[in-house]
């Protein structure tokens, strides 16, 4: 396990490599000078001289290069122009909030996407699996956006039972910040949950026809014991492979339900460094995003290993 | 005492096309002790009959349309599926054809082991795991109580094969169903798992249904014999008098297509011809239209199994004047 | 089960490979009904000069918040505009941006794909670096892309383009490795054939089955993808009617006008739903490896 582990983490290397470079070459690909760009059209020839000094941008661009990974080792992304303070404590404070929110959308996901799965999969073509299916193909056909908009129409506007927006720190208190997460974490979840209830359902007709199933009904374990263990372990295999493309698209929907629900998170700070030409924040961020969602996939394929007895001894 | 009965069973599918009788009125009995061989090509009806008597069909599409399945004085078609749990395992239990998918990838090899006992008996763990070990030293896996906690993956096929009878016999069946349990596995393997199932005959005394397509496998093993073709049972005799003088001509023609250990597939190249779809099979005699002695009276009535000489029955209209030289 | 009855086996007469797939795709129902619901958008989307009587654009004060009813199909929103007008030129938007960026995959996609997937050398570089594209996550990138290259409904096709065309490629890769060890390829190979030669009649026929499929789910999303971008404000500008644009101008007046955000809410699903079906209907009949039911 331990072996897998650091062989994910090897190979890990030059994706985030190449992922820093792409981050880094974003800010050089802006159409005409830069400098001026992030500037605004406002400025003052003398400000965008300033500006281009204070990000480097006066430099040959390997030397800017050679600064900015001289700066990763360090730990230092940058400054935001936007808050004033280094892009690695902007990040800090704001990631939390989005892993938060992210979390508690993956419980729903896999509460919702799992269960329906099974149930739909057991009761292969009847009503129930029709229904689920049906569900799921609503789940994945919905934007999260619309959804949480019917949501903040119906639950707050109309009954007036969960707030439309904003934001109540767990640590502050707990009941405020359920209250203030789950109509967001459950419209990020819904697609999801829906590509998941397929992947499940699809997965455990696998299983159930396994010749496995049969001996273990053959040993006569009773049917609960054959499908909660001997069909379930072997069906959340493919399901576990899955778990970090759903967390990436939650992270990614994370940004929409945030500027939707005004959530102080990750990806409501993005929106607004792209909004507001703040690159140095957007190139930091996005970096630090996406190593989070690496190292999420590298625990995913570790999870897997754990599971899979076969991949554990290779 | 007959340890199973089996009377005029016959299982129906639900298909696109209608319900279709995968096995017609089979019937046969088995003494404690006794090894019967099924024989038949695939497609025959040999596993559904199998699967009927352990309940294993989903139901639907399956279903038992007529008959009985007597073991220890109960009928196994008249029980719930939970009752039919505690028949399975210490009553019947089964072993099958492919080892290499039989046991589940993800669980130890002794944890499927004890679970298998634990279903059955309370016993603490400790006794669970001694049984197991026990159990794998009995199928000849060496230094068992090491591999106890091996994954399926880490074993041969027919290191596999040991352990699905290990299984298979932990909770001291009286009868057990092995349905092609050499076919996937290499020859010299296959001779020491038809042997390792004779000794644990003599040791523990279970009766044995050994399904194959293989003569050779039924000549090394089995006590009587029974040949299934296309859903029904066609001929039924002891061992030697199959091969001695066997009365139905599908028979005649299995015996003469080379049968041996060596032979793995199913191919009946002495026999014009295939095996009908359980849907498309034709009226009257089912073998009729590959029978080389077909009559016009083959084709208008199915011939039932009738006793012909002792302890021998066929189902033939033309058997007798065939046989007599 | 070796041995349950399987009621096949029924003579199949000779039929062309091509109307046989037709055949069965139009009596896929999922297919059909997806078909349908797509086949609707696109139509309104490319009738809109002829089915809109008012410019999206034009603003009518004394008009502001009707309700839709018989003098206005959809309402009108709190600029006093056609609604009806605005969610069509919307939906012809949404079909140029998901058709342009489908058109983009099919070509780099299968060019990047089928490169890495034929000439080993390049497979390595290739793959590494549609690796790192694909470990952002999606909408970021795109956001990120449109936020340096400048909001415009180009530089959307272009954001999606490059967060998607990693994705399709890896899929074509995947097709043209197994082909390409396949024994009547290797024929052609001993045969001389060249590589062109090779890839254009010997592979890639061969591995657009599975593309066709992605790409019509690579439509949902970019339809999706792109109506997310409007909505953030970071997608094409507004006043240019996208559905995004619609349903973001319409946060602000849920409680008075709420059709604002539901009308175009209910389009994109309808437009999402349609190609979800037509993408699960194409796998089933031409790639039943990855089916999902049954």
């Amino acid at each position: 396990m331990a072996g897998v582990a650091f062989r994910r983490l090897l190979s890990a290397i030059p994706v985030l490599l190449i992922v820093s470079l792409i981050s880094f070459g974003l800010m050089r690909l802006i159409p005409g000078d830069p400098a001026a760009a992030i500037a605004g059209i406002a400025a003052t020839p003398a400000q965008i001289e300033q500006l281009r000094r204070d990000l480097g941008l006066d430099q040959p661009v390997w030397m800017q290069l050679l600064h900015y990974y001289e700066g990763l080792l360090r730990g230092d992304l940058g400054r935001s122009l936007l808050l004033g303070k280094g892009v690695f404590a902007a990040t800090m404070e704001r990631l939390p909030v989005t892993i938060g929110l992210s979390l508690y959308a993956l419980v729903f996901t896999l509460l919702i996407g799992i269960a329906s799965g099974i149930v739909a999969a057991l009761r292969q073509n009847s009503w129930i699996d029709q229904a689920a299916m049906m569900f799921a193909m609503i789940g994945i056909s919905v934007p999260n956006f619309f959804l949480g908009l019917l949501m903040i129409i119906l639950f707050a506007v109309h009954l007036g039972w969960l707030p439309s927006g904003g934001y109540v720190p767990f640590s502050e208190d707990p009941f405020g910040w359920l209250a203030s997460t789950t109509m967001p974490a459950f419209s990020l979840a819904l697609l999801q949950a829906g590509l998941l209830a397929r992947i499940t359902r699809s997965s455990m007709l696998e299983v159930l026809r396994q010749d496995y199933i049969r001996t273990a009904r053959a040993k006569g374990l009773p049917g609960r014991r054959v499908i909660l263990k001997h069909a379930l372990a072997n069906a959340l295999i493919p399901i576990v492979t899955v778990v970090g493309i759903i967390v990436s698209l939650l992270l990614s929907g994370a940004v929409v339900t945030e500027a939707l629900f005004s959530i102080p998170g990750m990806g409501q700070l993005l929106t607004q460094a792209v909004l507001n030409r703040d690159y140095p924040m957007v190139q930091g961020g996005l970096l630090l995003v996406t190593t989070f969602l690496v190292l999420v996939n590298i625990t995913v394929d570790v999870l897997y290993a754990v599971l899979d007895p076969r991949v554990r001894y290779e | 005492m007959k340890l199973l009965e089996v009377r005029d069973l016959t299982t129906a599918f639900m298909t696109g096309r209608g319900e279709v009788n995968a096995i017609e009125e089979v019937s046969f009995s088995l003494e404690e002790g006794q090894i019967l061989g099924i024989v038949g090509e695939s497609g025959s009806g040999k596993s559904v009959t199998a699967l009927t008597v352990m309940g294993l069909l989903p139901r639907p599409p399956a279903r038992i349309a007529a008959g009985q399945v007597l073991f220890g004085g109960r009928d196994l078609t008249k029980l719930s599926e939970r009752e039919m749990q505690a028949v399975r395992g210490p009553g019947i239990s089964m072993i099958f054809q492919e080892p290499m998918t039989s046991l589940n990838p993800v669980f130890s090899i002794g944890d499927q082991i004890m679970e298998t006992i634990a279903a059955h008996e309370r016993l603490p763990q400790a006794e669970l795991r001694r049984r197991a070990i026990a159990m794998l030293d009995k199928v000849g896996i060496p230094s068992a109580a090491r591999r106890l906690d091996d994954y399926p993956h880490q074993m041969s096929g027919g290191q596999r094969q040991r352990v699905m009878i290990a299984m298979a016999l932990a909770c001291n069946p009286k009868l057990l169903i092995a349905d092609e349990p050499t076919t996937a596995l290499d020859v010299t393997i296959q001779a020491q798992i038809l042997d390792l199932l004779m000794d644990l005959r003599d040791e523990f005394g279970m009766g044995i249904v050994i399904i194959t397509h293989n003569m050779g496998v039924i000549a090394e093993t089995a006590d009587r014999v029974m040949v299934m073709y296309a859903g029904r049972v066609i001929e039924e005799a002891p061992v030697a008098t199959i091969f001695d003088r066997p009365l139905h001509p599908y028979t005649r023609g299995l015996l003469e297509c080379v049968p041996s250990l060596t032979e793995d597939r199913a191919r009946l190249v002495a026999i014009p011809g295939t095996l009908p779809e359980p849907a498309r099979r034709p009226p009257g005699c089912r073998f009729a239209p590959r029978c080389l002695h077909a009559e016009p009276a083959c084709g208008t009535a199915i011939p039932l199994l009738e006793t012909l000489e002792p302890a021998h029955s066929a189902a033939c209209f033309r058997a007798r004047e065939l046989a007599s030289p | 089960m070796s041995d349950v009855a399987d009621a096949e086996g029924i003579a199949l007469k000779r039929e062309h490979p091509a109307r046989a797939t037709l055949r069965r795709l139009f009596r896929h129902r999922l297919f059909v009904t997806g078909l349908f619901l797509f086949a609707i958008v696109a139509g309104i989307g490319i009738a809109a000069p002829w089915i809109t009587t008012v410019d999206p654009q034009r603003l009518s004060m004394r008009n502001k918040f009707l309700p839709p009813g018989e003098a206005w199909v959809f309402g009108t929103d709190n600029f006093g505009r056609s609604l009806w007008a605005r969610v069509v030129w919307g939906a012809q938007l949404s079909m140029i941006i998901g058709a342009s960026v489908v058109a983009l995959n099919a070509v780099f996609g299968t060019l990047i794909g089928a490169a890495a997937g034929y000439f080993r050398k390049l497979d390595n570089a290739l793959m590494r670096v549609n690796d790192a594209l694909m470990a952002f996550p999606a909408i970021l990138l795109a956001i990120a892309v449109t936020s340096v290259l400048g909001p415009s409904t180009l530089n959307v096709i272009l954001a999606l383009s490059i967060v998607y065309i990693p994705r399709t490629a890896r899929i074509v890769r995947s097709s043209v490795i197994v082909l390409r060890e396949m024994e009547y390829v290797q024929a052609a190979v001993a045969a001389g054939a060249g590589h062109w030669r090779i890839l254009r009649h010997h592979i890639l026929p061969n591995a657009m089955a599975p593309m066709i499929v992605q790409l019509s789910f690579l439509f949902a999303y970019a339809v999706l993808s792109e109506a997310t971008l409007s909505f953030l404000g970071v997608g094409a500008v507004p006043p240019t009617p996208t559905w995004g644009n619609i349903m973001a101008e319409g946060r602000d007046f849920m409680r008075e006008a709420p059709w604002i955000i539901t009308i175009p809410g209910v389009a994109l699903m309808i437009t999402v739903m349609g190609l979800n079906l037509l993408g699960d209907g194409l796998r089933d009949v031409l790639d039943p490896r990855l089916r999902i039911q049954q």
